[in-house]
């Protein structure tokens, strides 16, 4: 029992988190109340930082559950709050268009289920065990990121601070009681 | 200690997406919708990161590194993209005291 544990921890933890996102995505389509999706939103999040943790990218992991755990989860818990939607259980909850809407995501999982049967993957794809490590020892993932990060995409990074600058005006603007 | 083949991730993400798009199309409340956009955005998220990790396999020392580079610009343009869309949600609620899809209809032909 303890030995299966440790053989196939990873396996076990990838399916346990794989289910809990599902679940969570569910949650978010299927509820009624935007609220309830929110916190299946969030455990969907929390689901993919665990799995980002098991695919070795740890620095993006935190940085997961930091941006879209706290501060675009809080966004939308505020904004649902603040437009309090009262008469919800009077509307449907589809709209007007869901019947094309429907074919249009079928044809969605269709086409990835297509792709998924007919293309082969690569051996790297289905033996992990071929996987080198990406790091040189005594490097962190984040130290090896920063690394990334801050020589071969500097400009993309200052044009992403300008964005983010952009955005935030942009949405203080917008928010203003005119 | 035996992982699971990369497929199994892009499987997920996929399967994510998929459910992100069916509800982002047919649902009729405005949040919701921004909800299952976010959900794909992270989906698309989940597959570059299970990609990074193939191309540590094949290449260079560092090349694992690009696609955790790039989740974190996907990242950013998510959180600029949520902001700017919940104010402009908390504006047109101002102004019409809904949210509902099928009535922000005034731009239609």
């Amino acid at each position: 029992m303890f030995e299966f544990l440790t053989t196939s921890g990873p396996a076990l933890l990838f399916y346990l988190f794989a289910l809990m996102a599902v679940a969570g995505a569910v949650c978010v389509v299927s509820m009624r109340n935007p609220m309830y999706g929110a916190i299946g939103l969030l455990v969907c999040f929390l689901s993919i930082a665990a799995l980002f943790l098991l695919r070795h990218a740890e620095f993006v992991a935190v940085v997961q559950i930091f941006v879209y755990g706290g501060g675009i989860m809080v966004l939308f818990l505020f904004v649902i709050m603040l437009v309090n939607l009262h008469r919800l259980h009077e509307t449907t909850m589809l709209g007007n268009y869901w019947r094309t809407a429907f074919v249009v995501s079928l044809a969605l999982v269709a086409i990835f289920g297509f792709l998924f049967l007919k293309v082969e993957f690569g051996p790297s794809f289905e033996d992990p065990s071929k996987f080198v490590d990406a790091l040189e020892p005594g490097m962190g993932n984040s130290e090896a990121v920063a690394w990334k990060l801050y020589r071969e995409y500097l400009l993309p990074f200052e044009i992403a601070s300008v964005f983010l600058l952009v955005a935030m005006v942009g949405a203080v603007v917008l928010g203003r009681r005119a | 200690m035996t992982g699971v083949p990369a497929t199994w991730y892009l499987l997920l993400s996929a399967a994510l997406f998929c459910i992100g798009a069916a509800g982002a199309l047919t649902r009729r409340n405005g949040i919701t919708i921004f909800l299952s956009i976010e959900l794909m955005l992270n989906s698309v998220n989940l597959s570059i990161v299970a990609y990074a990790r193939i191309a540590s396999a094949s290449g260079s020392l560092l090349a694992s590194l690009d696609g955790k580079v790039l989740v974190l610009f996907v990242l950013a343009v998510a959180a600029a993209e949520a902001a700017v869309g919940l104010a402009l949600f908390i504006a047109v609620y101002r102004n019409r005291r809904e949210i509902d899809i099928n009535r922000l209809n005034l731009m239609r032909w």
